[in-house]
């Protein structure tokens, strides 16, 4: 299950008991200091708890943006490469790294949306039986598959064995196997919701089933389905490691998909990341930050498209 | 959904005007749009199942012949030279460090994870719980090389303290001992990043079960005069035990597999340092050494060598991920 999915109504489901955690009378008497104790304690703890959860993360956020901001306000960050720029040196931009981390990212995407689609299509409208056991059985082993095993295996049948090079293709076909489970998960979910009623009505005026499903199913989830997809890409851009084997980094703007290197975000910043040079390390915490602001574009026009447009039962 | 057969059969019986309904005009029935895309679907299917068979066949077929070249036991040897005519690997040393690293990661993020789930759905003042929900799950949005470089630069230099008081004052218990790592890149210290990174999967999956608990159990334990802890304790973290179960086990794989931010933090040993218990040791998991030596894949021995240690990763998060399902459909039995 991808953790960032899409937020149950926490609010609406909650229970909130009035009153029993303050003194009072219950059936059985007074309640005794040791429980109320107990229960005071265990409040603290949980409040605690929370606050040591958002520590790290005001910590990190802190940190990247701190560190890392100066260079984004330059304009020469978002039109310029590497190329040319020593660790010594300042200047230069992350263009070529965001440029790679998008087109990576819309190729996986291209790929991976319509097969993750009707394989949920499958699971919900079609499979039984079977055959729809094992494909959901296979999609729960594809969510587990570590991302350095997916750069592994795309590793040994691209290279090893089909004998290309190393290219920006590759990589986008480690990630296709990292993005097809989220997406499929969070498609399933959304297909699932859509009330049989819909589509029996539909059957009911004779449109055949897979019009039913194209005009009247989909559409229904659709913006459950793109809150999916923005999801799930936003893990994958993310993603470093199969990267590290497949996507060496370069410093120059590469297009090609299928030769030459091309240089991704995440590999930009592992490139310096143990660099003491003062203007190398700027670059570092401003790609980690550029990184962040991409994928949390990514997240928020994802709930948004959620909230503008739930499945309603 | 499986009771609506959905294949549009026209209608035997004529209509008003004497034809049969759909003939007359000459409106198809779609059988054929019906087979393609049904087809298409069905495909899509199978390509995923090919796609799973494919990667562990691979993997197998890659490892298969490394394998049989080494010449030291793979599970049991300390050794990782895959170079040269004689290679010599085994994998127990990462088997250890992934082992320990993702446990504590375990061990923290678990009760922290539960704690702050228990946060959003019982405690938090109402509108707090979405806020607090959706920060939390701002951690899983994270980029994980961005943990890496902050656990590196920031929050390493700070963690080393905590290290050096653990091995003056505990450094008798052999998991605390002293050991050549100075600096941050200790087995602990990665367990403590990993905690953070899966904090986000632990809250998100106990939050789902704790909101489910039945408002009768709730009702019924504050009725008999329980305490919120108590009603808490008898009501929502029975109900909830399965779901925090698999979600620690959907966690510990995520913690295993875990490359990039593991690989950037931990001090790599040489070879031959002598064998310690000490958490405050470094080391490499299987994901670390492999991404370590991406640069190395130069002969099909040595890339073996490394898928070989991958397949392992691959069957240990399998497992893990396995169980955590079986958890969840059990569960899931119990209350339809």
């Amino acid at each position: 299950m991808s953790s960032v999915s899409t937020a149950p109504d926490v609010t609406s489901s909650r229970v909130q008991p009035r009153g029993p955690g303050s003194p009072m009378l219950s059936p059985l008497g007074r309640q005794s200091r040791g429980r109320q104790l107990r229960d005071h304690l265990a409040r603290i703890l949980v409040w605690l708890a929370f606050l040591v959860a958002l520590a790290p993360l005001v910590w990190i956020l802190w940190s990247v943006i701190s560190q890392g901001y100066h260079l984004l306000l330059d304009s020469g960050w978002w039109t310029h490469s590497q190329k040319g720029i020593t660790a010594r040196r300042e200047g230069g931009g992350a263009v070529h790294a965001i440029q790679g981390t998008l087109l990576q990212g819309a190729v996986t995407a291209a790929i991976s949306v319509p097969l993750a689609v009707l394989t949920a299509i499958y699971l919900v409208e079609y499979g039984r039986g079977k055959l729809a056991r094992t494909v959901s059985f296979m999609v729960d082993i594809l969510t587990g598959i570590p991302s350095i095993v997916a750069g592994l295996f795309i590793y040994a049948v691209w290279v090893t064995t089909l004998g290309f090079q190393r290219v920006a293709f590759a990589v986008s076909l480690s990630l296709v196997l990292l993005m097809i489970p989220t997406v499929v998960r969070s498609t399933e979910e959304m297909l699932k919701l859509v009330p049989n009623e819909l589509r029996e009505a539909s059957y009911a005026l004779g449109v055949p089933k897979w019009k039913t499903i194209v005009k009247v199913v989909l559409p229904t989830a659709f913006s459950g389905i793109v809150t999916g997809i923005l999801l799930g890409l936003a893990r994958v851009m993310g993603e470093t490691a199969p990267l590290l084997i497949l996507g060496p980094y370069t410093k120059s703007i590469a297009t090609d998909l299928f030769g030459g290197y091309m240089a991704t975000l995440p590999t930009m910043i592992n490139q310096d990341r143990t660099e003491s040079l003062q203007p190398a390390v700027d670059r570092v915490w401003a790609a980690a930050l550029t990184l962040i602001i991409l994928i949390l574009i990514l997240n928020l026009a994802g709930r948004l498209v959620a909230r503008l447009g739930s499945v309603r039962k | 959904m499986a009771s609506v057969t959905g294949v549009s059969v026209a209608d035997e019986l004529p209509g008003p005007d004497g034809r049969a309904p759909l003939a007359g005009d000459g409106a198809r029935t779609g059988r054929l749009g019906d087979r393609l895309f049904g087809g298409a679907a069905v495909g899509a299917g199978l390509v995923v199942i090919g796609l799973v068979t494919l990667i562990g066949l691979f993997l197998l077929w890659k490892a298969i012949p490394a394998l049989a070249g080494n010449e030291a036991n793979f599970l049991t040897s300390r050794e990782w030279r895959v170079s040269g005519d004689h290679p010599r690997f085994g994998i127990v040393e990462m088997l250890w460090t992934t082992v320990a690293a993702s446990s504590i990661a375990l061990v923290i993020s678990v009760p922290v994870g539960v704690a702050v789930a228990l946060f959003i759905t019982h405690y938090s003042p109402r509108w707090l719980a979405r806020p607090a929900a959706n920060l939390v799950d701002l951690l899983a949005a994270v980029p994980s090389i961005v943990y890496g470089l902050w656990g590196l630069r920031t929050f390493g230099p700070t963690f080393v303290p905590v290290q050096e008081w653990l091995t003056a004052h505990l450094g008798w218990f052999p998991l605390f001992s002293t050991t050549s790592i100075s600096g941050s890149g200790t087995i602990l210290f990665i367990g403590v990043v990993l905690a953070i990174m899966v904090l986000p999967i632990v809250t998100a999956l106990s939050r789902e079960v704790f909101a489910q608990t039945p408002v009768a159990h709730v009702e019924g334990a504050l009725a008999l005069g329980a305490t919120k802890w108590e009603m808490i304790r008898t009501a929502v973290l029975p109900f909830g035990r399965p779901g925090v179960i698999s979600a620690s086990m959907l966690a510990l794989g995520r913690a295993l597999g875990e490359t990039i931010a593991v690989t950037i933090i931990v001090s790599a040993l040489s070879q031959g340092t002598p064998w310690t218990w000490s958490l405050l040791n470094g080391g490499e998991t299987f994901a670390s050494r492999i991404a370590n030596n991406a640069a190395e894949f130069d002969s099909p021995q040595k890339t073996g060598a490394f898928i070989a240690a991958g397949l392992v990763l691959f069957v240990l998060t399998f497992v893990v991920n396995a169980i955590a399902r079986i958890v969840i459909e059990r569960r899931k039995a119990f209350t339809e």
